[in-house]
């Protein structure tokens, strides 16, 4: 038994990491292998796809406009989310504790509910496909989740800070910036992560919102067949490079990941 | 220039922090307030500050209505128990961000900050950040950055509150060193007696939301005005019990009388309130006018150079047992009658509403 012990998590992490392989696999064969024998590794190894993928507008295209509604979104979010948050956290006023809520409840009815107002309205203002239109809508979870990331880091500063910066001179926006900001510098860092995942994530409020010129690579994913018959390596490549984004920016929050799950309440 | 409460109230949703309170605070001396947690200490200094709004009443400083003056401009300093610190500056920047936003020049801001970190002992550590220095370091840094600069009203919040013993020690000795040559009102907050005891000055008394007494701090100490003002400045609390006066006797329960002195004599009989700090009631008989007392021995706290004996007069009728306070170690069994002497030349006798009767 206690030998065997070590299998145990070996185990899990080989069923963890073989959607992953299998997906890392498939991205570098030709999609005569992909259909062709089952093969455990390429046999003819190529690379093909990925060259497919940054040479073609309508591929590369996809990830520019994702990563651009999703900086566009985080950067709205987070910044409406501070004064709000820090509102929570250091006041109290009529019904704060039922907004705060409320807030939250936002997260809570599927965004399938929302995409057919969103196109509407979106459609009548001339938002619709632009990159705005989908960071906007993706705001309505982010904003709320955003701001109960920040309080519960803003409520583990103690009022006394903000007392000695007002005593010390500082006026409100001055403490704000200096002080405050940097020392909640590791929530601001978790809550921008938050919202940029579920905005890289989310993809039917950016499909329905977008047609060609702000197409999310999600979307661009989604068709399986093309003139040329079935890609699956090239959207093996595709689904590849998407993991990488999202890895790349969990790296930097990795040692406040679990205080951002807990909205910042640890 | 002094600092003057004039009827300062604070109620904060329906609820009364501070009963409207009159206060005069001199430049020069510490000004101690003293009470227990939730006495409305802080609420007070931060109505002093302009932290906080009074609902009713006016704040002055030196001749000036200063009520509704933001704390920016009072040129306030202050000390919170907690440790504050600016975590992202450098000790050496916390201690320069007053001045950096009074927009001093460089040069003085240097030559200023170096002089505050020799004073309190930080100069090694002008590069390090908050988080990397002890408790002791970072209230030192946090009092360097109140003193920096010539603020005219220091608030120290029970700043030793959070230190371990030797350093509270340490502190409190540098204290009155620090305030030496200012002319600033110094407001000290603290919970213990004893803090008062050694920092002089002028003490008040703060019992739920109440000044209750205010005035030198031996004088408060000695004198208190009522019984509310000397529970709050005892530590153990105050031992107290009501008697009856019959003529020129004062009887406490059943067995205890003794000749009540003159000014007391010359009140109606009656019922009062007879009060006597735990160091007066000892095991061995002491002072001028010992009386002996019998009490149930309820708990012994035996430290290095005194014994505190927890003692009940009498039945159990709810009343907060006595303490008693004698120097030596002696050992006193618990759960038996034991025979202690209270010097009732040190007792304090109090009207049945509170107020003291000078003796």
């Amino acid at each position: 038994m206690r030998r065997l012990s070590p299998l145990v998590p070996a185990l899990y992490i080989l069923f963890v990491m073989l959607p992953i392989y299998w997906l890392l696999n498939m991205s570098f064969k030709t999609t005569n292998e992909i259909l062709g024998d089952f093969t455990l590794w390429p046999r003819e190894f190529t690379l093909e796809n990925y060259i497919t993928i940054f040479s073609d507008p309508t591929w590369y295209m996809g990830y520019v406009n994702s990563l651009a509604y999703v900086t566009i979104n985080t950067v709205i979010s987070v910044t409406a989310a501070l004064p709000a948050a820090y509102a929570f956290s250091r006041y109290r006023f009529l019904g704060d504790k039922h907004l705060f809520f409320w807030l939250l409840t936002n997260r809570m009815a599927p965004v399938a509910v929302f995409a057919l107002p969103f196109f509407q309205l979106y459609s009548a203002v001339g938002l619709f496909d632009t990159h705005l239109a989908v960071a906007l809508a993706h705001t309505l979870f982010n904003i709320p989740l955003a701001v109960w990331i920040l309080e519960g880091f803003m409520s583990g500063v103690p009022r006394q800070l903000d007392e000695t910066a007002y005593v010390d001179g500082y006026s409100f926006p001055h403490f704000f910036v200096r002080i405050f900001l940097p020392t909640i510098a590791a929530g601001i860092g978790v809550a921008c992560f938050f919202c940029f995942m579920f905005s890289w994530v989310e993809l039917l409020l950016a499909k329905t919102l977008t047609a060609v010129e702000a197409k999310p690579i999600a979307a661009t994913m989604t068709r399986t067949a093309s003139s040329s018959g079935y890609e699956l390596g090239l959207l093996a490549a595709a689904g590849t490079l998407t993991i990488v984004p999202g890895a790349f920016v969990i790296y930097f929050v990795r040692n406040y990941i679990a205080k951002g799950f807990a909205l910042g309440r640890v | 220039m002094p600092l003057d409460l004039k009827g300062v109230s604070k109620q904060v949703g329906g609820e009364t922090h501070i009963y409207p309170t009159d206060l005069t605070l001199e430049p020069g001396v510490f000004n101690i307030l003293l009470g227990t947690t939730g006495a409305g200490k802080t609420t007070l200094m931060q109505l002093m500050a302009g932290l906080e709004r009074p609902t009713a009443g006016e704040v002055w400083f030196g001749g000036v209505n200063v009520t509704g003056m933001p704390v920016q401009k009072r040129n306030v300093s202050m000390v919170h128990q907690q440790f504050i610190n600016y975590p992202n500056m450098s000790v050496f920047e916390n201690i320069a961000s007053p001045l950096r936003v009074a927009r001093m020049p460089k040069a003085e801001i240097k030559a200023r900050v170096e002089r505050m970190a020799d004073l309190l002992k930080l100069t090694p550590l002008l590069g390090r950040r908050p988080s990397e220095l002890s408790g002791g370091q970072q209230q030192r840094c946090a009092m360097a950055r109140a003193l920096v600069k010539d603020a005219s009203l220091v608030l120290l919040d029970e700043p030793l509150a959070n230190l371990d013993f030797k350093l509270r020690e340490e502190l409190r000795d540098e204290l009155p060193r620090l305030f030496a040559d200012r002319d600033c009102v110094v407001v000290y907050a603290t919970t213990e007696p004893v803090e008062a005891l050694l920092l002089g000055g002028n003490t008040a008394t703060v019992f739920q939301g109440r000044v209750a007494q205010f005035g030198p701090t031996g004088e408060v100490y000695r004198r208190p005005g009522t019984l509310t003002s000397a529970q709050v400045f005892s530590e153990p609390p105050i031992n107290t019990a009501p008697v009856t006066k019959d003529g020129a006797t004062i009887r406490l329960g059943e067995h205890t009388d003794w000749t009540a002195p003159p000014p007391i004599q010359a009140l109606p009989d009656g019922a009062y309130v007879f009060g006597i700090r735990p160091h007066h009631v000892t095991l061995a008989p002491d002072g001028t006018h010992p009386v002996a007392i019998d009490g149930m021995v309820l708990v012994t706290e035996l430290s290095g150079s005194e014994s505190v004996v927890h003692f009940r007069l009498g039945a159990d009728d709810g009343a907060a047992p006595w303490v008693s306070q004698s120097h030596g170690i002696h050992a006193v069994p618990v759960g038996q009658v034991a025979r202690l002497h209270m010097d009732v030349a040190q007792g304090l006798y109090f009207e049945p509403d509170g107020a003291r009767i000078a003796a």
